[in-house]
């Protein structure tokens, strides 16, 4: 099915499972401990052997010398991976350094040996064992310093590197008010609970890889590329993925070294990434220094909008797309934005949930809480003033939806803005001084090409099978939801089988384009099945309708699973685009607001109150969508207040690489949040009506804290992460 | 994790007797700290002498009204003790401070006194670090050092000890009580326990080879208004950046302890003189001649705004 | 010491080049690679029986296996999670003779005779235990990873309220604590979520403390 046309009247619109807040069909068995994830796989692979992964000491440089033999020697070892016995491997079209390194190393803790043993104590213990002399080489380190060296990178994912619009240099130096301003973000650990697994397994030539995997499609291809199998040789299964965050976009190192294990072996073995290595050894959310620059009239309205970006990443990888949004998200008649990218030999920098928009709306919403001070302008005010209804660059292009300003106005109703002291510092209680702070929320929604198979059985089963993942999102009840809608049957009756590279290929999960990709691929086959079944029945009339596990037409209604009397009813389709994404701007919006108690002695920050409003599209589940959107909430204070991959300079690498180090929110950082979505069907995004929201929830959050923080006592942090020992110096003595 | 044999303790001496004769051989009881460095091979310990058995679990109030708490007492336990948190409410406040909840189930006030330090450096076995291997150089010196020590460092290792109850311990002024091998036994001043790095930063504490912590002895209530704050970038589940354990009595005298700044609780007698001229006064005296790093200078403003904080609220 | 031709420094550990060290006291002279030891004889191993969810298992286990991977790979319970497997995430948490641990480190030959209560041992898909139902209700998880650990705390967490256990948020440490979601929220920071969940957790557990009170 082709979605070239807006969006009309179809069975969806019904909303009698859609749109409903409906607890997860998968919640029995994820809150039993029932569920599979990819190291647990004893049903399907019993037996496996234990692989343990080393990782090399040192960031750039060769291996000299590797001595496997006492490693070999010890007990319960039945192999080791090496690169030198490992046979040619060739690099995913995803991976930007090598999963298995050696002889050069191009990251610290890249991989450079599996050891296979019987039992998991076996192998770590003999890993230790393995002598391996290196040479270091010099390598960069230091984004800062690398400054000067970073070039505009040739267009990628994020668009040109560079866009101007206007005389943006002219408009500026003219502006009445101006603000520029550094900011940066540092690198960022996705951080998900259940780390890199795999768990594989050879039958003859065919490979079964049950991985922890977001997109099964993509890492079908690189398995079969980085192995030189045919693609029809390799399966990967993933039912369950215990969060990614885009940190399991791609193929790691524990798919290729437990295949390449088990192939050692000579039967399954399972490979999860320990926990210290992973920082270093898979993907980051690369750091960013941006300048931003911001031109005014005296009564708020922006003539020139400037956002430039820095970034580093290894040879051959891309910059973190930090100023996509400001190409989009207010107006301005000059505007410039470029991302420069540096070379740096630490790991890998790729996609981490929101990449680009995440840390660019980190610095862009702080500068837009500084300009609106310059201007004396209520926050919230001087957004809606520079509000656009059509794409800033090309007025013939209007968003498909634009509500930014109906979730600022509605959110700082229901926070209570109007509490919020002009002057920083102003409201203490107690020991805290308490401030507010918003930001906009925006990203980009994606569509991809995603494909099911639906089938109905004699029983009146309706099963459906897609490669599609759900890695948290809920992607198991939006699609049982939207079967059941389309089918007109109850939820119940649905049964959806996901993540198995037999299945069709769906659009996976990333970039928040899962929930409405999938559901829109869903809804292509179940039409296809639709019209089976009416053959099926022997109704010709146009207007059947599928309900309560009827079909019906005029006076005649007979039950569904009648069609499937003479055998099951299987169709297969998918959903695939036209230009409809060129005609419009298909955006997603929200509004933060937060409230922060700073410890006026220690300048502790605790996050008191949180609200995020988004406008969305339709809202397939309100209950997994509002908790993406906390979800995303929780991790934005995170990005705000303590997540920092602390990077040694000298030594290349990211210090702080474990839980302990690495600190990532808990319970007690977390108040209670509200969310509200706001009514929107988008007819131009899908039939679904839908845009993504697992993202959106992230955007904006981070500036929206310090915001709150500045608010709350007066202090002004560009420096992500806004932690105490920054607050201090501007501190007033405390009394 | 290197292969360890593993024997069950049946009395503390015997306990001390066998990790004598074993070469390699450590204690364990509730492993949070020790399985952790084991599992990288920061510990290599070639046997293990369970000692969870022994009947070290009890907290008995002493002669001169004190209490004795049993090396094998949980930190739960010790922490919900009605003596404890009505006498030394900091004891309390410090282990709750702590770890977490599944952490304080387990770990126990002897292990508590031994944990290592959380330095990064140390805990990576592929950078050079003298307190993990003697001789190989400091990795923290000149690398990522904002949790770590302001005072009390040396060239050879800058580490932190990163324990909340030994800050509440130092503070009251508790005796650690051993059996040694031979059988004899010793009490320690808590403040004798742990060491500065000096040259021998592997280290960390006074503990001759074999001998086995059997209780912690707390002397009398010192009354007044017990205080521990903690402050850390993440509000629970997280080392101190800077910890502050006070008593203050009703006069604005008192004793103050700090966690988070060096190698040991510190604790400075001559400047608790000072406390009742303010927290500047103190931290003056307590801090004088720290050595701090660009990173973790902070930690002095923080340590003398934090005491601040608490004796502002002594007086309150 | 053998040096390779025109390298430079040791033959044992990493051989540095170039300029970048400016930490170059700190330059591990042999950090990076591991000093090979005399091959291991066969790794001790010893039986140990414990109770898991009421039922007897007798297991000889590596003294090395933690009470984690004896539950995982040898009796199959993969409910309980390996998140970090070094106590700083929570996911591995399980109830041992009534009290909540991190299974992660503790070795199993210590749980000898021991009462372990895991996730599975709390209820089934079909009879859901209040505390899995209200996570389900309230929709408290996400990817379900850490879902397990989260469920096993809470359930303790409300046992140790119960029996008066102190924790930081306590305005007095002597007083009994009371149920609050403050108190929860400290008491179940020991299981981190990265998907976020905690706020529709805490409404959870507090549905299902109310349920237990009644």
């Amino acid at each position: 099915m082709k979605f070239d046309t807006p969006a009309t009247t179809n069975p969806i619109d019904r909303l009698k499972v859609v749109g409903k807040a409906t607890d997860r069909i998968d919640g029995p068995l994820k809150t039993t401990g029932r569920a599979p994830y990819a190291y647990e796989r004893h049903d399907v692979a019993p037996g496996a052997a234990y692989g343990y992964v080393l990782g090399s000491a040192i960031a750039k440089g060769r291996i000299i010398g590797m001595d496997l033999t006492a490693a070999k020697a010890a007990p319960g070892v039945l192999a080791i991976v090496t690169a030198e016995n490992a046979g040619k491997l060739t690099k995913g079209n995803f991976n930007t350094a090598n999963l298995l390194g050696g002889p050069e190393i191009e990251h610290y803790h890249q991989a450079v040996a599996l050891v296979v043993a019987e039992t998991f104590e076996q192998a770590r213990a003999a890993s230790s064992l393995i002598r391996i002399d290196y040479a270091r080489t010099k390598g960069r380190f230091d984004l800062e310093a690398e400054m000067a060296n970073a070039p505009l990178p040739p267009p990628g994912f994020g668009g040109p590197s560079e866009s101007k619009v206007g005389n943006f240099a002219g408009a500026f130096a003219a502006a009445p008010v101006q603000l520029d301003a550094r900011y940066t973000t540092p690198d960022h650990s996705h951080a998900m609970m259940e780390p890199h697994a795999s768990t594989a397994k050879w039958e003859g030539d065919q490979l079964l890889l049950w991985t922890s995997n977001q997109m099964i499609n993509w890492g079908k291809g690189d398995v079969a590329r980085t192995l030189g199998l045919p693609k029809e040789k390799v399966r990967l299964m993933s039912p369950f993925v215990g969060g990614g965050f885009g940190g399991k976009l791609f193929v790691r190192a524990d798919a290729i070294l437990a295949a390449l294990g088990a192939k050692a072996a000579g039967r399954p073995v399972k490979v999860a990434l320990q926990r210290p290595l992973i920082a270093n050894n898979t993907t980051h959310r690369p750091a960013t220094i941006q300048r931003i620059r911001l031109g005014a009239t005296r009564d708020g309205k922006i003539t020139a909008i400037g956002h430039e970006s820095w970034s580093g990443d290894l040879p051959g990888g891309g910059p973190e797309t930090a100023v996509g949004q400001t190409r989009l998200l207010y107006a301005g008649e000059n505007r410039l934005t470029a991302m420069r990218l540096a070379v740096l030999d630490l790991p890998e920098g790729n996609a981490m949930r929101a990449p680009g928009e995440a840390p660019g709306l980190m610095a862009l919403e702080i500068a837009m809480d500084e300009m609106a001070e310059k201007l004396g302008m209520d926050p919230v005010e001087f957004r809606a003033i520079n509000d656009t209804q059509v794409d800033p660059e090309a007025a013939n292009r209007p968003f498909s939806q634009r509500q930014l300003i109906q979730c600022m106005r509605i959110g700082a109703e229901k926070f209570g803005w109007a509490k919020r002291a002009k002057a920083p510092g102003a409201i203490r209680e107690g020991r805290w001084l308490i401030g507010m702070g918003m930001a906009a929320a925006f990203r980009n929604n994606l569509n991809g090409k995603s494909g099911a198979r639906v089938r109905l059985d004699g029983k009146g089963v309706v099963t459906v099978e897609t490669d599609m993942t759900d890695i948290g999102t809920g992607t198991y009840t939006i699609i049982a939801q939207t079967a059941a809608e389309m089918m007109g049957v109850p939820l119940e009756t649905v049964v959806v089988r996901l993540g198995d590279s037999s299945f069709p290929a769906s659009a996976g999960s990333g970039g928040q384009w899962g929930a409405n990709s999938s559901t829109a691929g869903v809804y292509a086959a179940c039409s296809m099945l639709r019209d089976k079944v009416t053959a099926a029945l022997g109704f010709n009339s146009a207007d059947v309708v599928f309900e309560d596990g009827h079909v019906r037409a005029g006076n005649r209604s007979v039950a569904l699973a009648e069609a499937a009397k003479g055998g099951e009813l299987v169709a297969e389709d998918f959903m695939d685009y036209g230009d409809l994404a060129k005609k419009y701007q298909q955006s997603t919006f929200g509004a933060h607001f937060v409230e922060v108690g700073v410890d006026a002695a220690t300048a502790e920050v605790r996050v008191r109150r949180m609200l995020a409003v988004c406008a969305a599209g339709r809202i397939l589940n309100p209950k997994s969508a509002r908790s993406q959107v906390i979800g995303a909430m929780t991790m934005g204070v995170g990005s705000a207040l303590m997540e920092e991959l602390a990077v040694d300079k000298r030594f290349g690498y990211f210090v702080n690489h474990d839980l302990a180090g690495y600190e990532v929110p808990v319970h007690a950082d977390i108040p209670h949040q509200e969310v509200i979505f706001l009514e929107e069907t988008d007819p131009t995004t899908s039939p679904m009506k839908a845009k993504g929201v697992g993202e959106l929830g992230l955007c904006g959050v981070g500036a929206a804290v310090a915001n709150a923080i500045y608010n709350a006592c007066g202090v002004r942090v560009r420096d992500y992460p806004v932690t105490l020992d920054k607050l201090l110096p501007g501190m007033p003595a405390f009394a | 994790m290197k292969a360890f044999e593993y024997t069950r303790a049946s009395s503390p001496a015997d306990a001390a007797a066998l990790a004598a004769k074993t070469p390699g051989a450590r204690f364990i009881a509730g492993g949070t700290n020790l399985l952790d460095l084991m599992k990288l091979e920061i510990e290599t310990p070639t046997h293990l002498i369970d000692v969870n058995k022994l009947a070290l679990d009890r907290i008995e109030e002493t002669s001169d009204g004190g209490l004795r708490i049993g090396a094998l007492v949980r930190n739960t336990d010790l922490a919900a003790d009605k003596r404890v948190r009505r006498d030394y409410a900091v004891l309390t406040r410090a282990i709750v401070a702590g770890a977490s909840g599944q952490l304080r189930n387990k770990a126990t006030t002897a292990g508590n006194l031994l944990q290592r330090t959380r330095c990064p450096y140390f805990y990576d076995p592929n950078q050079p670090c003298n307190k993990r291997k003697p001789g190989s150089g400091c990795a923290a010196i000149g690398g990522f050092s904002r949790q770590l020590a302001v005072i009390g460092t040396s060239k050879a290792c800058i580490a932190t000890y990163p324990g909340d109850m030994a800050i509440a311990m130092r503070l009251l002024d508790a005796t650690v009580e051993t059996v040694k091998p031979d059988g004899s036994t010793r009490k320690i001043a808590i403040a004798d326990f742990h060491r500065l790095p000096g040259d021998t930063p592997h280290l960390d504490n006074t503990l001759q080879t074999g001998e086995l912590i059997t209780a912690v002895t707390l002397p009398k209530p010192l009354g007044g208004k017990h205080f521990y704050h903690k402050v850390r970038d993440r509000a629970s589940y997280a080392f101190a950046l800077v910890s502050v354990a006070a008593v203050v009595q009703k006069d604005g005298t008192g004793r103050v302890a700090f966690g988070g700044m060096a190698h040991k609780p510190w604790r400075v007698e001559a400047a608790e003189a000072a406390l009742p001229k303010g927290a500047a006064a103190t931290a003056k005296i307590a801090f004088a001649g720290a050595t701090p790093t660009h990173d973790n200078a902070f930690k002095l403003q923080l340590a003398e705004r934090t005491l601040a904080a608490v004796l502002h609220e002594a007086r309150g | 010491m053998d040096r390779p031709a025109g390298k430079g420094v040791s033959r044992r550990g990493v051989l540095v080049s170039g300029a970048a060290c400016a930490a170059a006291t700190a330059m591990p002279a042999s950090a990076s690679s591991k000093e090979p030891s005399a091959p291991m004889k066969t790794p001790p191993a010893l039986p140990v029986q414990v109770k898991v969810n009421g039922k007897a298992a007798a297991l000889t286990v590596d003294t090395r296996t933690t009470l984690l991977d004896a539950l995982r790979e040898h009796l199959h319970l993969t409910g309980t999670k390996k998140g970090c497997d070094h106590g700083q995430c929570g996911a591995c948490t399980v109830i041992v003779n009534g009290r909540r641990i991190n299974s992660c480190l503790s070795l199993a030959v210590m749980h000898d005779g021991d009462s372990v209560t895991t996730i599975e041992g709390l209820g089934t898909p079909e009879d859901l235990h209040p505390m899995q139902a209200a996570f389900v209700r309230h929709d408290g998880y996400q990817c379900g990873y850490c879902t397990p650990g989260q469920i096993c705390s809470a359930v303790a967490v409300l046992d140790e309220i119960k029996a008066g256990i102190p924790s930081h948020v306590a305005a007095d440490v002597a007083a009994s604590p009371a149920f609050s979601e403050m108190e929860i929220r400290e008491r179940m920071s020991g299981n981190i979520c990265r998907c976020g969940a905690y706020s529709n957790i805490v409404e959870a557990i507090r549905e299902a403390a109310g349920r237990r009170q009644a």
